[in-house]
């Protein structure tokens, strides 16, 4: 058997690390108003994902989990420019970020 | 060795991670984020993907939150500081779902019976490998993301143009 990290950090603190993150950035989305950080922990919940297949794909031996984070990067590229675009026409249109100032979109 | 990496680079993630949830300023919360996602990257390096790696510092540290970073700026929310919820039930609300959720997701990691490890090839995660699969089984989907992308560049360009 060769050398891996597994050796010494099993797979299951991997797992437990980006479940921390990921409920870290859930936590962000709940908490904050500001839709900036709303955003930025939303892009930490699709890290941590990422983190959770790379490690799996490690632990198999099979590069398609890594392929699959490289569409998983594209498509969170895509989605931070088109939300970034919306939010700033958000705030030209409302002049602020807070999300209650959306609250007209409950109706 | 292997595992002082580790523990040191998960503390810095998950530090980076509260930090950017809690900082009242949005512009540390920006950096913090681009620690978290360093961390993450050495974590990537640690388990043999150096493509992901590297396409992961290009993307998130380089492009994202740097278009973050602009955003921030160009909106100047500094003047801006009632970010945090001043409803201090939702924010207990908040964390009693986080603590929620992760409960679940831990009583889910342990019960299940994680499978077995195959065997480690250390070149899975090089250029190399991924290449080929790439332009092989995933042509067809790598493809695509270029439509993703020029879509995306028309909506955001048509977004944000300034009405006449």
């Amino acid at each position: 058997m060769e050398k891996s990290i597994f050796d010494t950090v099993p797979l299951e603190q991997f797992i437990i690390l980006s479940l921390i993150l990921f409920c870290i950035g859930m936590v962000g989305v709940l908490r904050r108003r500001n839709m900036i950080v709303v955003f930025m922990s939303i892009e930490l919940m699709l890290n941590a994902v990422n983190l959770l297949a790379v490690a799996f794909s490690a632990h198999r031996g099979d590069p398609s989990g890594q392929v699959f984070v490289f569409f998983v990067m594209v498509v969170a590229a895509a989605e931070v420019a088109l939300g970034l675009a919306i939010l700033v026409m958000i705030y030209r249109n409302v002049k602020s970020v807070d999300v209650n100032a959306l609250k007209q979109l409950k109706w | 060795m292997e595992q002082v990496i580790f523990y040191g680079l998960a503390l810095i993630a998950i530090v980076g991670a509260l930090v950017t949830i809690f900082a009242r300023n949005a512009m540390y919360s920006v950096l913090a984020l681009v620690v978290t996602f360093f961390a993450m990257a050495g974590l990537y390096l640690q388990l043999n993907a150096e493509f992901v790696a590297v396409v992961h510092i290009i993307v998130y540290a380089g492009a994202i939150m740097v278009l973050f970073l602009f955003v921030v700026m160009m909106l100047n929310l500094n003047s801006v500081s009632s970010i945090v919820s001043n409803n201090t039930s939702v924010k207990w609300i908040a964390g009693l779902f986080g603590l929620a959720m992760a409960g679940i997701l831990g009583y889910g990691t342990y019960v299940t019976t994680l499978p077995a490890r195959g065997v480690n090839a250390a070149e899975n995660g090089t250029v190399k490998v991924l290449g080929k699969m790439l332009f092989n089984e995933y042509l067809l989907p790598f493809e695509l993301t270029s439509v993703l992308l020029i879509a995306t560049m028309v909506g955001v360009i048509v977004l944000t143009k300034k009405e006449e």
